[in-house]
């Protein structure tokens, strides 16, 4: 049982640890925003910044770096489909016919 | 009739099936936001003009909601850890600061949205728009407090209705930009409810299987976070997407 708590205790460092650079990250997210970079440069640099917050979340606080096999298989499909879904959009830019604004 | 592999994992997948249960759930909410992300993207690229979304949507009180949102994740968690360590007033003490975090995430949000709706544009004939708040409001004419311009204190103008082309607050009505916008963040805000709701069932009546059933409690709490997680998770993507872009 001392053991398990023992364990319990690492992981509550990481979790604070984990906080701290969220909180950084996201300090850094909204100052690069008063930045006004050019749309493509701060699409990139937002999502990135994001993807690194969701992946310390994802990992850490919901333990996906320790997790099974299944859970994994699972996620990954997920992401094929997600990013299917999100390059859907794209399609638009097939479209032969001239669309004038 | 014990419901089965709830505490104990499955030998074929490791896991209990409640965890499984809720990352498959999870799974189709990506798919449920990836679906308004990606119609996000569609509009704004397809459209002729976008606004940033610092000039119509405040950027420092939602950057207090994400500190929130993160921080309610920690607590979140901690209090699973609690119950792991087998610290039962712990787990109470973390699990009602996650419930007021996101309480106090709702009452950030209402206060946006309430601001959205009192604040109005005015579009002339002539094509020019006027955004401010409305003084007054009669048959034939308006009286708007315009917004103020280089922080020059603005004087009240009278606009006579024959002369308006349209009128709107900022509803998801009034453009594109604030239709997916309301889409957006209402789908996560009843997210954020649907949290609260059974984090309170865990905090209140459930807590009693904790003296009869402490690991199949454990397990609930578990997973109860991980949906809390993917909820914050959702958030860290809608900021900068929405507001910062």
């Amino acid at each position: 049982m001392d053991a398990h708590t023992e364990d319990i205790k690492k992981h509550v460092r990481v979790y604070v640890t984990v906080f701290v650079a969220l909180m950084f990250l996201t300090l850094v997210t909204v100052t690069v925003s008063y930045l006004h970079l050019s749309v493509g440069v701060a699409i990139t640099v937002a999502l990135t910044i994001a993807a690194i917050k969701a992946s310390l979340v994802a990992s850490y606080f919901m333990h996906l770096i320790s997790e099974k096999k299944l859970i994994y298989a699972t996620l990954i499909l997920t992401a094929v489909f997600f990013v299917a879904l999100m390059s859907l959009p794209l399609s638009h830019f097939l479209d032969p016919i001239q669309y004038h604004h | 009739m014990q419901i089965p592999y709830t505490e104990t994992a499955r030998a074929d997948t490791g896991l209990f099936n409640g965890k499984l249960g809720i990352w498959l759930f999870l799974a189709s909410e990506v798919m449920l936001f990836g679906a308004l992300f990606s119609t996000y993207v569609l509009l704004r690229v397809g459209a002729p003009v976008w606004p940033h979304g610092y000039t119509i949507l405040n950027v420092p009180l939602a950057t207090v909601n994400t500190i929130v949102l993160i921080t309610s994740s920690v607590t979140m968690v901690m209090s699973w850890a609690s119950l792991m360590m087998k610290e039962f007033k712990k787990f109470r003490m973390y699990m009602g600061f996650t419930i007021l975090l996101g309480l106090g995430f709702l009452t950030v949000k209402s206060l946006e949205y309430k601001a959205k709706f009192v604040h109005y544009g005015v579009t002339l004939h002539d094509g020019t728009e006027i955004t401010g708040h409305l003084e007054e409001k009669a048959d034939d004419h308006i009286v708007l407090l315009p917004d103020s311009q280089d922080g020059q204190q603005p004087t009240a103008m009278r606009i006579e209705r024959s002369q308006i082309q349209r009128l709107s607050n900022f509803g998801p009505w009034y453009s594109t930009f604030l239709a997916i916008y309301f889409t957006l963040t209402g789908l996560h805000g009843l997210h954020v409810i649907g949290g609260i709701i059974v984090n309170s069932y865990l905090w209140t009546v459930g807590a009693k299987m904790w003296k009869t059933q402490p690991k199949r409690f454990t397990n609930r709490v578990e997973i109860a976070g991980l949906y809390w997680h993917f909820v914050d998770l959702v958030w860290i993507f809608l900021f900068p997407v929405l507001y910062l872009l």
